[in-house]
């Protein structure tokens, strides 16, 4: 029996996307594939909790704070936080049509996701000078793994700023980029989000 | 991945120069040709779709002579065929090869070339990126196979439990191709969720509201939905195995203190939903074909769609269950044990609204209904073996017997590959217009059922007498001989009922022919919903027009009213509603080779991290190489004008048609602008 009245769901008030959902396909496909990103560091970071004791096998060190430098690392944390922040500005200058600071923005994210990335690659030579290498013992695998899968995150969200930048010399980074710039930003706070709770979880957090 | 999606470098219509220039060469866009290029570059779901459901019956042939292989080795005591060690490689591939490269790409089938017809869109949200996924899927398996042309297949089983799967107990590469050779279909699967899952959020046309999508729907979006979240799951721990076989990590390295459970939890976490990935698209079928065969709607509807997203979210609740002789614990064992039982109670749902939509149906027993039949009778015996296993001390008793052989085979085979089956022979007119044989698809049917019982039934004797699973022969005096003889005919038995249907697919095509190729009509079963509501073949473009939906089971309230008395009557014949497919003004996106391309870099580089990182390097640059293209590709084939299927732009964008186009149509029926020429 059809029903006498159509329900019409979100087709009425449609703009400029027009789905079902008044999200854009390209935004939803982010966010599922960030839902589904949160599981890959769910499973890394439980892996990491099961050996987070185990450094002492095969190492003269008793504790990760014997290794850790939390002053650096809050530093570069800081930077990669504050990338989220130029993030905001990249697009807030995007939504202006403000194609120049919109540039430099994106440019100063990418900068500082460098920053941050030299500073683990510094932290990793470190201490793989220190004899704490890839196969020492469980923890510096689950260690190296775990933030080695979030500096590949960041090594991405730095193509895709860069991408953003250079791939749109000939068309302008107009208004109607927003959504691209949006999509970029999603992905770029979400990898710092992550961030925030690896450092908590391998940093702060200590062994009692 | 959104982001490639969208083309960065090319402006939102109106600043497309008219000039076209051709930035990549010999693979710039192509455009439709109708030769078998057209399936190397098609991004049209339909093609996708029988893509993927003839590699999946590729890969089926192959996992098939594996379980002949096996039954062959164990038909008689002290067999001699395959040698221990080729035995392990034997049925671990087989067990690798049924699920990831059969069962779970036939589901995506199916989900490819009807999601988008049965609510009405004109196709996927991001067509690329689907002809991404199936390619992925491909080389994947191809990959996998492989294996057997390098040293031999994984041999620790399907679930390869670490550590027995390092390098110390596995020497070979097996392994390796295993945990790559999965990693590269999970790509694929995630990819495809995403897509899927966007597809149906996003692109419904007017009216279809998520609670009058078909069931089939509905199963499927919960199963991409699972595999969304229990895809990255096991891309861990197989990135956690490569990384252990390849570069010496010591996650499970028991002898630096790995804890040896690590593994087999990660993988239950992703492998216990993917039981319910693999079932519940099968539940699907069978909840579009019992209706339509009893003449009645569903019974409860919103019970079906409710229990399938119960299961859903209950699939992640119970994967230690796997794992109860483990020593995990009996608090663990207590909890996991309860919430097994628990989802039994949503199944059983299910089970019941089959039987009540059967009972007072005007029953037509073609074969699609007699394997739906098939798959409720069988999957409730499978279900019920399997509620034994939640009570943990029978379940010490069946752990690795053949009990648990005969229980996963009932509902694997006996759920989901009957329901392929039923699904086969219910859509086959839909996608290829021609109707298969009814006669040959009941021989289809018995052989394969009675083979089915005579084989995975013995077995549950063969484990409750203790039979060991995965040991490669038996001695005699232990009872084993008869129904181990018994399960070996039974396989030979299901081996000639899959054999006719590749028969009955030859012969149907042959009188077919013979008979003047004439067409089913739309609607060849007098069925319900929208994918029948179109010619068949499913024209190119789906829909002439986008469907203004009214209620659930939407096609059939169109041919069927009420007199005074209530009686149904019919009020219109099905050529009357459908659509004939004679638009021929809808603008298609246009065929990609970048797909192909972009999925040729992941196998090479499986390799290279097997044999040599050097060969990463070509395997890397293929996939930038790839990335690139598909980014900077114009949005369309160049000389097809400049409306672009993104359909971000198009509204914006009207001026971009040539002049004397009709109203150029989106991907999505449900995003159609309508621009006066």
């Amino acid at each position: 029996m059809a029903n006498a009245t159509v329900a019409v769901d979100a087709h009425d008030d449609h703009g400029h996307h027009e789905t079902n959902t008044g999200i854009s396909n390209n935004k939803l496909a982010m966010w599922l594939f960030l839902a589904s990103d949160c599981l890959l560091f769910g499973a890394l970071i439980s892996t990491f909790l099961l050996y987070r004791t185990n450094i002492s096998d095969n190492t003269p060190f008793t504790s990760p704070s014997d290794v850790f430098d939390i002053p650096f690392t809050s530093l570069s944390s800081f930077v990669l936080l504050m990338s989220s922040l130029t993030m905001v500005l990249a697009l807030s200058a995007v939504n202006r049509d403000d194609q120049r600071a919109g540039r430099i923005w994106l440019l100063t994210t990418a900068l500082l996701g460098m920053v941050f990335i030299g500073g683990q690659v510094y932290e990793f030579t470190v201490f793989n000078a220190e004899g704490l290498g890839y196969t020492t013992n469980t923890w510096t695998s689950a260690f190296f793994t775990l933030t080695g899968f979030h500096g590949v995150h960041v090594s991405v969200g730095i193509l895709l700023l860069l991408g953003t930048v250079f791939g749109t010399r000939n068309s302008g980074l107009g208004k109607e980029k927003s959504e691209t710039v949006e999509l970029v930003g999603l992905y770029w706070h979400f990898v710092d989000i992550v961030w925030v709770i690896i450092f908590t979880v391998i940093y702060l957090i200590p062994i009692g | 991945m959104a982001i490639i999606e969208e083309p960065l470098a090319i402006g939102a219509g109106d600043d497309v120069p008219e000039t076209v220039e051709r930035p990549l060469g010999d693979l710039t866009r192509p455009q439709i040709s109708h030769t078998w290029k057209d399936w190397l570059t098609t991004v049209d779901h339909k093609k996708i779709g029988i893509m993927y459901g003839a590699a999946a019956l590729f890969f089926f042939a192959i996992g098939g002579a594996e379980a002949l292989l096996i039954r062959l080795q164990l038909a008689t005591p002290n067999g001699t065929l395959l040698s221990p060690d080729v035995y392990n490689q034997v049925f671990t591939m087989h067990g690798v090869t049924m699920i990831f490269l059969v069962a779970m790409p036939m589901a995506a089938a199916f989900a490819n070339y009807l999601l988008p017809l049965q609510i009405g869109a004109r196709d996927v949200a991001f067509p690329r990126l689907n002809a991404l996924s199936f390619w992925v899927f491909l080389f994947g398996g191809l990959f996998l196979n492989s294996a057997w042309l390098f040293g031999g297949g994984a041999d620790g089983g399907w679930f390869n439990y670490a550590p027995n799967s390092t390098v110390t107990f596995s020497p070979s590469n097996g392994i390796d191709f295993y945990a790559l050779g999965l990693q590269i279909t999970g790509i694929a699967s995630l990819v495809s969720a995403i897509n899927l899952i966007t597809t149906v959020l996003n692109m419904r046309p007017k009216g279809m509201s998520m609670f009058r999508m078909p069931i089939f729907t509905w199963m499927n979006l919960v199963v991409q939905f699972l595999l969304l979240f229990a895809v990255p799951v096991i891309s861990v721990a197989l990135f956690l195995l490569t990384f252990d076989r390849v570069f010496d990590a010591n996650f499970f390295n028991t002898e630096a203190g790995a804890d040896p459970l690590l593994w087999q939890h990660l993988f239950w976490i992703f492998g216990h939903p993917e039981v319910y990935i693999l079932i519940l698209p099968s539940f699907g079928i069978v909840s579009e074909v019992i209706p339509v065969f009893s003449r009645k709607p569903i019974f409860g509807y919103s019970f079906m769609v409710f229990s399938g997203v119960a299961i859903g979210f209950m699939g992640w609740g119970v994967w230690a269950h796997h794992m109860f002789v483990s020593g995990i614990g009996p608090i663990s064992v207590a909890a996991f044990s309860l919430s097994t039982m628990f989802i039994a109670v949503p199944t059983g749902v299910k089970i019941l609204n089959w039987l009540a939509t059967i009972w007072g149906g005007r029953l037509r027993f073609t074969t699609a209904m007699l394997f739906a039949v098939g798959v409720v009778s069988m999957f409730t015996i499978g279900g019920l073996s399997g509620v034994t296993h939640s009570i943990a001390p029978a379940d010490t008793q069946q752990t690795d017997t053949y009990y648990i052989v005969a229980h996963f085979h009932y509902v694997i085979f006996g759920g989901t590959l009957l329901g392929f089956f039923a699904g086969f022979y219910f859509w086959w007119p839909k996608m290829f217009g021609y109707m298969l044989n009814e006669r040959v698809g009941k021989w289809n049917f018995w052989l394969q059922i009675v083979g089915f019982n005579l084989t995975f039934g013995p077995m549950h004797i063969l484990g409750l007498q203790g039979m060991s699973r995965r040991i490669d022969t038996y001695d005699k005096g232990f009872g084993f001989e008869l129904w181990n003889l018994v399960a070996t005919v039974g396989a030979f038995i299901i081996a000639l009922g899959i054999g006719i249907f590749f028969v009955n697919i030859a012969i149907s095509r042959r009188q077919w022919k013979a008979a003047g190729k004439p067409n089913p009509g739309p609607d060849p079963w007098d069925a319900r919903s929208l994918e029948w509501m179109t010619a068949s073949p499913t024209p190119e473009h789906n829909f002439d027009d986008e469907i203004v939906v009214e209620g659930l089971d939407e096609f059939w309230h169109r041919k069927y009213g009420y007199d005074e008395d209530h009686n149904v009557v019919r009020i219109a014949s099905a050529e009357e509603v459908a659509q004939d497919g004679s638009n021929t003004n809808v603008h298609l996106p246009s065929p990609s080779y970048f797909p192909i391309v972009l999925a040729l870099g992941f196998p090479i580089i499986a390799y290279g991290i097997i044999y040599s990182l050097w060969l990463c390097i070509p395997g890397v640059a293929l996939l930038v190489y790839g990335m690139v293209g598909w980014i900077f590709e114009n949005p369309d084939d160049p000389n097809a004008g400049h409306d672009h299927h993104d359909d971000d732009h198009d509204g914006d964008a009207p001026d971009a048609l040539e002049a004397g186009d009709e109203p150029a149509e989106l991907v999505a029926a449900g995003t159609t602008v309508e621009t006066e020429a």
